[in-house]
């Protein structure tokens, strides 16, 4: 009895230590510990906000103000104009829809997506065929246009959004995990384990799950940020919950009441930092996951690249014009110069919000390019870094050869990317 | 020695594999791989039994069906007096009890999430039935058994060189006793200095526990030293199969002597020995040359070698040889 506790407890120690050796990975990653700094003060809000939150926006009573205040001190960020909420307050609440959407779905998506991967990889056969059917079909489906749609048959609930995400969002995870377990597979300790009789619920889960945990954990992290863009989004649109608090919602009351032409600035930027921040973190703890496991990935990615994880085409589409436009400026920074990203970052996400208020307002897709182009260039042109300022004169010093050198290299990694599609296939 | 009267452990009956190669084209006449032809072995408990050849040649598909890892398309297996191939799923893994295998490539062989003592408790658990001290005893036993010390079970395979992590290997194929033990080629992949102690610790280990090798090798020197027995396989026929110093001594079939010739020996001091170099790339197992599976490179080949099918005689006791050469001598 007591060594069969002396055993679990050894387990348990065991866990804790891979856990605790997993989050110090993460932690001596310098942009894997920015994003955990975020994230966990974005949990903490999001935990505590009865407790942070100077007023309850929920309550009808005893959280509706004057309407349209100016920030001062009984109200940090002001109150919105049509009902008179705390904005601070609200911007606290609104932590919590924004994270649970993302972490549970995320979640969800990670169990579909394991499960159904790594029955496609391990038992092989007919199952791969139908799962991979299945998401070959799911895959050509745009998920954002039909996820509108079924909110207008199914109603806006967060139920239904998290249901309607997960069961389009497992196809990519589970591509992913079937090829890595199709490797897993042929190992010689997976064929020592069969030979000793190990059943297939043996292999798969001492053999199989831990091999495939590290790249679950990184997917979810970058699924949980693309889904947080895309419930923003649908808030914004007016799809999502109508009864919670959501930093998407916020910006569009902001918006339909003309916080602009009042001049509330802030009713606006709180919300677009929310957003911000939340899928900053759960980018940067993705991304830097996907470094650690991945060393001869190179240091630092391309923003483009960042976009290809949020799951949302219009964006990607808003974003390679852009590309375009600067590049026609002779402002084109090559997608290695990887230290630009956190600057370029912020001019993103001034760019999500702008990019949603055309998609809003039904504004053509090209207009929205040149006007955040624009924007872009001013970003790159003035937000730069002392180190990179260094860099960027060199670079203006021997520009035709860093040129050309910057375009092989995209070349390159196109060359790279499309290889790495066809392998997964 | 007359290992006749005494009882196989491992009886092969015509055993043949063939792999369906896919189609490159609808309607296309099936394609097989033929990786092992009609091959009959005796192996005996308590012995060594190398299998030598190239490459490709069916040697590990071979293993794989005594291990009843393989399906078998033709022929019979039988281990320990039961019929391997008449098992269902569950018998089997009652019968891979007793079997196990240690693999080339020491690195690949062994997870790297497992510590040393996940690794070689494996079968125990899995088998189950232990408690945790009764499995750290028996780990900590096996591993003063391989040469390794009851220190390192807490450690990862990472920390161990390629000799010490075939050790690991070994201490988990002999941790449930078994009766049979594959060992696909286990030296070729590490070092030529660690090639001694770890052929001797297996030597070792079979006295100790008498067990019976399936030793699989394509380098000659290691098959001699170690097997009593042998079998030499050529596009997943067997060319001739006996006792090892009877087909050392005295190779009776062309393909034995090639091989023998290919290999290199730095005894300096002596006169060069007259080499016969093979000709040609081993053909295709998909299809095969009609006839001899030799013929072709074969220096000794006749008008008949490519017509029928030399069969496998007895040369001498315990020493057969499946080459027209001796089919004459035998009549």
């Amino acid at each position: 009895m007591i060594k069969t506790l002396q055993y679990i407890g050894c387990k348990l120690l065991r866990v804790l230590y891979a856990i605790g050796r997993f989050f110090k990975k993460l932690w001596m990653h310098k942009q894997g510990r920015i994003g955990l700094i975020i994230f966990a003060f974005l949990a903490i809000l999001a935990i505590f906000a009865p407790l942070i939150a100077p007023y309850d926006p929920y309550d009808v009573i005893n959280g509706r103000f004057e309407k349209g205040l100016t920030p001062s001190w009984e109200h940090l960020l002001g109150t919105s104009i049509t009902t008179g909420q705390d904005i601070f307050s609200m911007l606290i609440y609104g932590t919590r829809s924004s994270l649970s959407i993302g972490l549970i779905t995320g979640l969800v998506i990670a169990v579909l997506g394991s499960l159904l991967g790594v029955a496609a990889g391990y038992i092989g056969g007919w199952v791969d065929t139908v799962i991979m059917r299945i998401v070959d079909i799911l895959l050509v489906i745009p998920t954002l246009p039909l996820v509108i749609v079924m909110t207008n048959v199914l109603g806006t609930s967060y139920v239904v959004i998290v249901i309607v995400f997960a069961a389009f969002g497992w196809t990519g995870l589970a591509r992913v995990i079937r090829s890595q377990v199709m490797l897993i597979k042929n190992a010689n300790y997976v064929k020592a384990a069969e030979i000793a009789g190990a059943s297939r619920w043996y292999i798969m889960w001492r053999h199989i799950l831990p091999a495939v945990s590290n790249l679950l954990i990184m997917s979810t992290a970058l699924t949980s940020a693309g889904i947080m863009v895309a419930e923003a989004g649908l808030s914004f649109l007016g799809l999502g919950n109508p009864t919670a608090i959501s930093w998407g919602k916020m910006l569009a009351d902001a918006q339909s009441s003309g916080a602009m032409l009042f001049g509330h600035w802030w009713s606006i930027l709180a919300p677009g930092v929310g957003i911000f921040l939340s899928v900053y973190s759960f980018m940067r703890i993705g991304l830097a996951l996907e470094e650690i496991l991945n060393p001869r990935m190179r240091k630092g990615s391309s923003m483009i690249k960042v976009f290809k994880h949020l799951n949302n085409r219009y964006l990607d589409e808003v974003f390679a014009s852009m590309d375009d436009a600067s590049k026609m400026k002779g402002e084109y920074v090559a997608p290695s110069a990887s230290a630009a990203l956190p600057p370029a970052f912020e001019a993103a996400d001034v760019r999500t919000v702008a990019a949603q208020a055309a998609l809003a307002e039904a504004a053509a897709a090209e207009a929205a390019a040149a006007e955040a182009a624009g924007a872009q260039a001013a970003a790159a042109g003035t937000y730069v870094p002392a180190a990179q300022a260094a860099a960027a004169e060199q670079a203006a010093a021997e520009e035709p050869f860093v040129q050309r050198r910057a375009e092989e290299e995209a070349a390159k990694q196109s060359a790279r990317e499309n290889a790495g599609q066809g392998g997964e296939r | 020695m007359t290992s006749n009267e005494r009882e196989p452990l491992l009886k092969m009956e015509h055993v043949s594999v063939a792999f369906p190669v896919k189609k490159d084209f609808p309607f296309q006449k099936k394609r097989f791989v033929k990786a092992v032809t009609d091959v009959s072995l005796e192996i005996y408990p308590g012995e060594t039994f190398g299998v030598v050849g190239e490459s490709g040649c069916g040697k590990s598909t071979l293993a794989n069906c005594t291990l009843g890892m393989q399906r078998v398309d033709a022929g019979k297996i039988f281990f320990d007096g039961q019929e391997l191939t008449a098992m269902n799923e569950r018998r089997l893994k009652e019968a891979r009890r007793s079997m196990q295998v240690i693999f080339q490539d020491p690195f690949s062989s062994l997870n790297p999430r497992f510590s040393v003592f996940d690794l070689i408790s494996e079968p125990l658990r899995i088998k189950g039935g232990y408690t945790y001290a009764e499995m750290r005893r028996t780990v900590g036993e096996m591993l003063r058994e391989v040469g390794l010390s009851e220190g390192d079970m807490d450690r990862f395979p990472s920390d161990f060189s390629g000799g010490q992590k075939q050790r690991i290997g070994i201490a988990r194929a002999l941790i449930l006793k078994p009766k049979y033990l594959v060992c696909d080629e286990p030296v070729s992949a590490l070092d030529v200095s660690v090639h001694a102690q770890i052929l001797n610790l297996l030597m070792d280990l079979q006295e100790k526990y008498h067990i019976t090798y399936l030793f699989i090798s394509h380098n000659l020197a290691v098959v001699k030293r170690v097997s009593s027995r042998a079998v030499v396989m050529y596009l997943g026929k067997v060319m001739e199969y006996g006792d090892v110093q009877k087909i050392f001594h005295h190779p009776s079939h062309p393909y034995t002597r090639a091989l023998m010739d290919s290999v290199f020996d730095v005894d300096i001091h002596g006169c060069p020995r007259e080499r016969k170099r093979l000709k040609g790339e081993v053909p295709s197992p998909i299809n095969p040359p009609a006839g001899c599976r030799f013929c072709g490179r074969c220096p000794e080949e006749q008008p008949r070698c490519s017509r029928g099918e030399p069969p496998l005689v007895q040369i001498e006791e315990d020493h057969y040889a499946a080459c027209f050469l001796h089919a004459d001598k035998a009549e």
